[in-house]
């Protein structure tokens, strides 16, 4: 425990712009993924313009089709565009994972700086509590809450931001730990600093960094939970188009061999969740050197 | 004296957080919305009916009351009934935990066998080829859906190469299962020299538990990589190659050899994320274990049986994860001789 | 007769995010069979780069940009990997600093010593075990049988010290490069460290190159110095010629920055720091700390001459006042 209070910026250090874009530069791949992600969401944004069919038309003749050049992805049982399904079904896909994350940052983050504001036994208690959340499986834990809460979007995204929330908790407690500490050893205590004060100039700017990061990674991890929760049946229910309930369609049609039924909404899973997983390695290494550790 | 120590340490941190698990799993059999009671009197039932059914289950005592009921409850091993079933549903759990159990420790030991190997490689061969290889592996491994990854294999090796047989359970159609000892019908049927369900059995499980283990490879991968890297730029294995130590005994010798044992903390997350992936490939798979049970039962609206998978699944990570810290101060002499 | 190890022109080059550092810059180096040379310099001169380019392991991102290495003659450079393996830890063995860390956390401590006696002396299992038993008394660590079967983190640090030297003196090493072997213990194990080094040394006739920043020890130990500063060699003398008559101006300093009881001296740093290694300057790195820089020091490095017999100094403003000393 060090007596000497330790040097913290009151604001990032800046960089020269040159310097910056040199080390986004060194990361090609993560920033490729970001391009990806913003494709994506301009797809979801734009499903009405971009996506060739209606995703509910339907059209008995050309049930079961595979990949052609009228159907990119192929059709489903009820002649229905994959594609158009797909691009349709990242509406929903991105939107919870979204909502679910973001949630779950406010909430914990909230949570986080009061509880180690105010320390004593409100930390304890709420340490507690963490530790109870997070002795469950996160995936587990959103079914049991699904379950529970009933099957519609809304409950999905609160039971994978319940499962979310601690990290971010437990992430904004520490730093707020380390500045109250600090504020206590600094001289300038005397002249009290107000709460917001100590949140606004000292607490944020360190915990942005790895907030940032965490969020992203755990977009992808919504997304992941998310999808295989309607592919067990719980939460988003066909025939809401969702890219898990898209494959758990799909599944049944393996035997007859139409694969582009299962594959096509499992890639776009992949793809999107890889896509947030290399943005957050990349925004790890860009945001703070020092967090990298080994890579 | 120092392991007895920790030990002491460990179990009282349990304490706790088992209490917080029991209310949260409580909580979520109870309090939220929906009427248990009129799940099991079912939709005919008349409003006397529905009060009887409630007072039965005790939903018209204090809440407190109704959380010791339910821990008095659970710790006798009633878990309630399934409505499908009819059966309490701990029966049916003890039933299904065999299955379970043998996907689960097929899958770790494919996810050790083919992770540590690679985390090494990975290391020992930093920034070359193989190293980007194993990163890209790991890093879409973990962004792969386990249901796709299992459906994949499917159509891969079931319907295009006919190596794999039709996903329909733990045994062939018309293959009696062997004489039940411990319910793992691989150790079962060794154990009794029973080839056709030994073959057998083994063909089923080959394709759930390689779903499983590679979705739950990379994180192994991964930090035996960046453990061992760790490890290779420490004092005491430049000390090694100082010392003339041949290349092998450095690296698989000397540094594995304190790789392993951070890897064993890993262990822990790895049960985690097996019991995350079991409900979805059990079901891919139609894997007769509890997850499959749970998920099954949703589809009647039962809700006892998840609500006690979920208890079950925290209750044994939270085992688990005390298995392997235990396992951690022994194999640790740092903390083993204090 | 060959000298024990002859260092040519030695440079070597890390890679860095921001550029190539260059740690050693064209060195010369001798040490003879039998004595202890004491390598000296502050933090970042590039003496541990020195040793572990003698042995050879200097890895990614360092390598070894131009100069030779010459044990007994035999240009190491030449050796094939197999070859070179078996004179580390054989013919020429390190002591590093940090004792603790530098010893397997999760091997039982005698076993990393006799096993060195399995691999380099090919003895048996039972006989490595004599040997290392015999080691372990030797470096006088009390109770041998038990400590030997006790890991690391139950040693002292003078005893994780005293289990180094057995460990790089169980072979008889003919060259042990010590780096900094008494840093980070207390003054009165240190002494006793450096007691024990003189002995083994004596008595098994190797060589010491003894790596260190402190003067005070190198004035204990040592028969020849050598002064390196930002990668370079400025300096090498006797011991006692170097403390008496300091040529170049680093050396001055820094014999200058040794607290004596004997007469009322005042604390003297050494201003300023070593200089960035990223993109040195062109001529002697010492320039922006020193009083006699001049347009020549800045573009041009001053050779490594002989001003008095074994007494070498690189220094155009030494050249120049010599004989006003």
């Amino acid at each position: 425990m060090s007596i000497l209070p330790i040097e913290t910026p009151a604001a990032p250090i800046s960089e020269p712009p040159s310097l910056v874009w040199r080390r986004i530069r060194r990361n090609p791949l993560s920033f490729t993924a970001l391009c990806v992600i913003i494709a994506i969401a301009f797809m979801a944004l734009f499903a009405p313009l971009v996506a060739p069919y209606s995703p509910d038309a339907t059209d008995a003749g050309s049930a079961l089709q595979s990949v052609s050049w009228q159907h990119w992805l192929g059709t489903d049982l009820y002649g229905r565009d994959q594609l158009s399904r797909i691009i349709y079904a990242a509406r929903v896909d991105l939107s919870v994972a979204f909502a679910a994350t973001a949630a779950a940052v406010a909430v914990g983050a909230l949570l986080g700086a009061v509880v180690g504001y105010r320390g004593g036994w409100v930390d304890n208690v709420a340490m507690r509590a963490v530790d109870a959340v997070m002795a469950f499986p996160a995936f587990v834990l959103a079914m049991g809450i699904t379950a529970a809460m009933g099957n519609s979007t809304g409950n999905v995204a609160i039971a994978i931001s319940i499962t979310q929330i601690p990290a971010y908790l437990r992430l904004i407690r520490g730093e707020m730990l380390r500045v109250r500490e600090m504020e206590y050893a600094d001289a300038a205590r005397t002249v009290g600093n107000p709460a917001w004060r100590i949140v606004l100039v000292h607490l944020l700017p360190n915990c942005l960094p790895p907030l940032i990061v965490q969020a992203t990674l755990a977009m992808g991890f919504a997304l992941l939970t998310m999808a295989s929760l309607s592919f067990i049946g719980l939460g988003i229910q066909p025939p809401q188009s969702e890219w898990g309930v898209m494959t758990a369609e799909g599944a049944s049609h393996i035997v007859t061999g139409e694969w582009w039924l299962f594959l096509f909404p499992g890639l776009a899973i992949m793809i999107t969740v890889l896509a947030f997983n290399l943005v957050g390695d990349g925004l790890r290494d860009f945001l703070d050197p020092r967090m990298r550790g080994i890579r | 004296m120092g392991f007895l120590n920790y030990l002491v340490r460990r179990l009282a941190l349990v304490l706790p957080t088992l209490f917080g698990v029991s209310l949260i799993c409580f909580f979520l059999t109870y309090m939220l919305p929906g009427n248990p009671a009129m799940v099991k009197a079912g939709p005919f039932a008349t409003a006397e009916h529905l009060a009887e059914m409630e007072h039965q289950m005790g939903l018209d005592r204090s809440v407190p009351e109704q959380y010791v009921r339910y821990v008095t409850g659970m710790l006798h091993g009633d878990l309630g009934e399934s409505s499908a079933t009819g059966r309490p549903v701990s029966q049916d759990f003890i039933q299904r935990l065999p299955a379970t159990l043998e996907l689960n420790l097929a899958a770790l030991l494919i996810a050790i066998a083919i992770g540590i190997p690679l985390g090494v490689l990975s290391a020992v061969h930093r920034d070359t080829f193989i190293d980007h290889i194993g990163r890209v592996v790991g890093i879409t491994g973990v962004a792969m859906p386990s249901f796709w990854t299992g459906l994949l294999f499917v159509y891969v090796f079931f319907y295009l190469l006919n190596v794999a047989p039709p996903p329909l359970g733990r045994l062939g159609s018309g293959i009696t299962p062997p004489v039940h000892i411990t319910g793992l019908y691989v150790v079962d049927s060794l154990m009794t020299g029973n080839w056709i369900a030994l073959r057998s059995s083994l063909h089923q499980l080959m394709l759930p538990a390689a779903t499983l283990g590679f979705s739950v490879m990379a994180p192994v991968a991964r930090m035996v990589r960046s453990t061992m890297l760790e490890i290779l730029e420490s004092d005491y294995i430049k000390a090694a190659w100082a010392a003339g130590l041949p290349r092998r005994t450095v690296i698989y010798g000397d540094a594995l050899r304190n790789a392993m044992i951070p890897v064993i903390t890993i262990l822990g997350i790895v049960f985690g994320f097996l019991m995350a992936g079991n409900a979805v490939v059990e079901s891919v798979f139609a894997w007769p274990g509890i997850g499959n049970y749970a998920v099954t039962a949703l589809m009647t609206k039962d809700s006892g049986p998840i609500q006690s998978f979920v208890l079950f699944v925290a209750v044994m990570y939270v085992a688990v994860n005390l298995l392997v810290d235990l396992a951690y101060g022994l194999a640790d002499p740092r903390i083993r001789l204090r | 007769m060959t000298e024990l190890l002859e260092i040519r022109d030695l440079t070597v080059q890390f890679e860095s995010d921001a550029g190539e550092i260059e740690a050693v810059d064209h060195i010369n180096l001798t040490i003879r069979r039998g004595e202890v040379v004491g390598l000296v310099g502050e933090s970042g001169s590039g003496k541990s780069v020195t040793s572990f380019a003698i042995l050879r392991l200097i890895r990614r991102p360092g390598r070894v940009k131009s100069g030779t290495i010459s044990f007994n003659g035999v240009d190491l450079a030449s050796l094939s990997e197999e070859d070179m393996r078996q004179v580390r830890g054989a013919k020429i063995a390190m002591i590093s600093q940090s004792p603790r860390t530098a010893l397997n956390p999760v091997i039982p401590v005698g076993r990393q010593i006799s096993r060195l006696f399995q691999l380099h002396a090919g003895l048996s299992a039972e006989k490595a075990e004599k040997r290392m038993l015999e080691m372990l008394a030797l470096v006088r660590i009390p109770d041998p049988e038990k400590r030997a079967r006790q890991y690391a983190h139950q040693l002292s640090g003078g005893m994780c010290q005293r289990v180094m030297i057995a460990m790089a003196l169980a072979t008889s090493p003919q060259l042990l490069l010590a780096d900094e072997p008494t840093t980070g213990l207390d003054v009165s194990i240190a002494a006793r460290i450096l007691d024990l080094l003189r002995e083994l040394g004596a008595r098994t006739g190797a060589a010491i190159l003894f790596i260190t920043h402190d003067m005070g020890v190198v004035a204990e130990i040592c028969d020849r110095v050598v002064v390196m500063h930002a990668g370079q060699v400025v300096e090498s003398a006797p011991v006692r010629t170097l403390f008496n008559h300091p040529a170049h101006p680093y050396t001055r300093a820094l014999v200058r920055s040794i607290p004596r009881i004997d007469r009322d001296v005042t604390m003297e740093p050494i201003p300023g720091s070593v200089p960035s290694l990223l993109s040195p300057p062109p001529g002697c790195r010492y320039v922006e700390r020193c009083d006699w820089a001049s347009e020549r020091c800045r573009l041009s490095r001053p050779p490594l001459t002989e001003v008095a017999p074994d007494h070498l100094v690189a220094c155009y403003g030494y050249e120049e006042r010599r004989g006003a000393c």
